[in-house]
């Protein structure tokens, strides 16, 4: 008999008893729809963290100044301002790997028409777009002589566009920051969240000499140039890591910090803090995927379990096929076809309520979810594996039946 | 001879005794007989029967069937010759359920790999032989006894065998379908067909040509007869 023959029987056999059919394939339907929700979630996970490393760049240094301690009291990382211009000059000047950018960070109201926003303000340099990969969306950037002369001029970001001016151009616009008017010259893209999940497009960015004085001014940070954070990027094809050893020594040096004492700034990779989230959102996409293989296991067991109830009762009927000429082989492949028939029709609806069921959880708890077509093949795929292997014993069993003793078979 | 068989012997083991079914049985059916094979149960009618129809290989001896040795063959081998040269009709009729009896007559052909159209004409052709052409698409439950078994020997006929191989055909069906049964299997025989019927009613014996008695595993008399005519009463 031919294949597609085998099949037609097969589904006779399968719609002779329907609900039990249905309820074997039951199984494989969960199981399988276990698994695409699974790798959907977990694959949307490992996704949306590419993508963050995509928006932050891969090849990042982030420095940042040292704690203080205050009678006894340690203040953590960024309470004392041990970071200046001057560093950043330094990096630049003597790191040819590495282009630093400052930014010195400030919180302000900002006013436009009668909207109003409490937003973030940085003050930096030119090199700050370009090291942070931020390009953008409509005007300028602010020119040298409009930082040397501290110009109150301004870059936003998108959502700080849309809290102001909503649907309006904000370009040339003049809004008031701290009381101050500055004109808007340029209109940030869009960068999304960052890997700690704030929102990166709620900033306004201005010259670092204007922040300084018109914005975040102390008078302390004023007298000494010191400066909030330095990103530091590394050069394409140089190893953030060896970027890494370098900057560190030459801010040591530059600091005076004793061999064996520990830095005064704290210098982070963000590589390796991306690459970790990264490897333990794959571990946790494999672990859910593993959890679901089991319950398509069980449902192989239970495709086995009715294939030996089914051969079992129809004992004389595979007697007579074998009295009209049926091969020990015919009847192997015609059990073997139902098993898998089973499984491939469960696995098919599996697939069908599995992408369903993760479309679903992603429009009501907001998950990000990626269905790949690799994912579902594998699934149907895996599904044919079970129902060949858990369908072989079953059908071995029939086709090595004596026909003498299935025909009597009570 | 279209049966010969020398010396047939079927061993059987139960538990640690040895069960002679059949201890050298030799016998010779030429085409075109209706022989009856009677015996009280566990002479070995039943085992010679199965060995004649090649659903089992004997112990020891020799089994031609239209003088291939079948004793020799293997298992696919012997389904083959089942599925060609050997109809059965059985007791309780064998039809598988839920399924047209178009379809069951048409099942020995799917084995013979018969395309779809060739197997309907062929299964009809037989379904009319055997008077059922009507009911073509009932399924086994929408029958009565005497049709189920008349689709039975429409299935049995579909390959166009050297013979039909009938256990017990009557065995439970009540005595006036028994008759048009036995009618049927006596209008096959006069058109050519080889008929062997295994019963242990004497009765439906008595509609054979030919009788073979069995007792204790070996062939005890074979005798022929004028047969009864099995009269239908229409």
């Amino acid at each position: 008999m031919s294949v597609l023959q085998l099949f037609r029987v097969a589904l006779r056999a399968l719609a002779i008893n329907k609900l039990r059919s249905a309820l074997t394939m039951l199984g494989i339907v969960i199981g399988v729809g276990a698994v695409i929700v699974m790798i959907a979630v977990g694959a949307g996970a490992q996704r949306r963290v590419e993508e963050q490393i995509r928006a932050l760049g891969s090849n990042l240094l982030l420095v940042m100044p040292g704690a203080t301690t205050a009678g006894g009291v340690r203040m953590g990382f960024g309470s004392s301002s041990t970071l200046t211009e001057d560093d950043v000059i330094a990096i630049n000047r003597d790191i040819p790997d590495a282009l630093a950018a400052p930014a010195l960070r400030g919180n302000a109201q900002v006013i436009w028409g009668n909207a109003n926003w409490s937003t973030q303000i940085y003050g930096i340099t030119a090199e700050y777009l370009d090291v942070r990969q931020w390009a953008l969306a409509s005007g300028r950037v602010f020119e040298p002589p409009e930082a040397a002369s501290a110009a109150k001029v301004c870059l936003i970001g998108s959502t700080v566009a849309k809290q102001l001016f909503g649907s309006a151009d904000p370009v040339d616009q003049t809004i008031r920051i701290k009381r101050v008017p500055f004109t808007v010259i340029g209109l940030l893209e869009t960068k999304g969240q960052s890997l700690m999940g704030t929102d990166q497009d709620d900033v306004i960015l201005m010259p670092l000499s204007t922040a300084r004085t018109r914005v975040v001014g102390s008078a302390n940070a004023a007298k000494n140039r010191s400066i909030g954070t330095i990103w530091v990027k590394a050069a394409d094809g140089v190893e953030p890591a060896a970027v890494e050893v370098q900057v560190r020594a030459l801010l040591r040096q530059r600091h005076r910090v004793q061999p064996g004492a520990d830095d005064d700034f704290s210098l982070r990779n963000l590589a390796e803090v991306m690459a970790a989230q990264e490897a333990s959102s794959r571990v946790l996409a494999l672990l859910l995927a593993a959890v679901a293989s089991v319950s398509l296991l069980v449902g192989g067991i239970g495709i086995m379990n009715i294939m030996l109830v089914s051969v079992t009762e129809r004992t004389r009927e595979i007697g007579l096929r074998m009295a009209v000429g049926a091969r020990t082989r015919d009847i192997l492949g015609q059990f073997l076809v139902e098993a898998v028939t089973l499984s491939l029709i469960g696995g098919l609806v599996g697939v069908t309520l599995g992408i369903g069921a993760a479309i679903a959880i992603a429009s009501i708890a907001g998950w990000h979810i990626s269905i790949s077509p690799e994912a579902v093949a594998l699934a149907v795929a895996f599904a044919f594996v079970i129902g060949v292997f858990f369908g072989f014993y079953p059908a071995r069993k029939a086709a090595r039946l004596n026909p003498v003793e299935a025909l009597r078979f009570e | 001879m279209l049966i010969e068989t020398r010396s047939l012997v079927k061993l059987y083991r139960m538990g640690d005794t040895e069960v002679r079914a059949l201890d050298g049985v030799s016998v010779g059916i030429g085409k075109g007989e209706f022989v009856a094979v009677m015996g009280p149960s566990g002479s070995g009618k039943s085992t010679f029967m199965n060995l004649v129809g090649c659903l089992d290989r004997p112990t020891s001896g020799e089994y031609r069937l239209d003088a291939k040795m079948v004793s020799e063959m293997d298992s696919s081998q012997l389904a083959a010759v089942r599925n060609r040269h050997i109809g059965f009709v059985f007791q309780n009729f064998n039809l598988l359920p839920r399924t047209q009896a178009l379809e069951n007559v048409e099942l020995p052909l799917l084995y013979a790999g018969v395309s779809k159209k060739q197997r309907q004409e062929r299964a009809m052709k037989m379904l009319e032989r055997v008077g059922l052409a009507a009911r073509s698409h009932h399924h086994p439950a929408q029958l009565s006894g005497g049709q189920q078994q008349r689709v039975a020997i429409a299935r049995a006929l579909v390959t166009e065998p050297l013979i039909i191989l009938a256990d017990e055909p009557t065995g439970a069906l009540d005595s006036h379908t028994s008759v048009e049964i036995m009618a049927l299997f006596q209008e096959l025989n006069r058109q050519g067909m080889t008929v062997v019927l295994v019963t242990h009613e004497p009765d439906v014996a008595r509609y054979a040509r030919r009788l073979l008695r069995f007792r204790d595993g070996h062939l005890v008399s074979d005798e022929t007869q004028r047969p009864v005519a099995a009269a239908v009463a229409a």
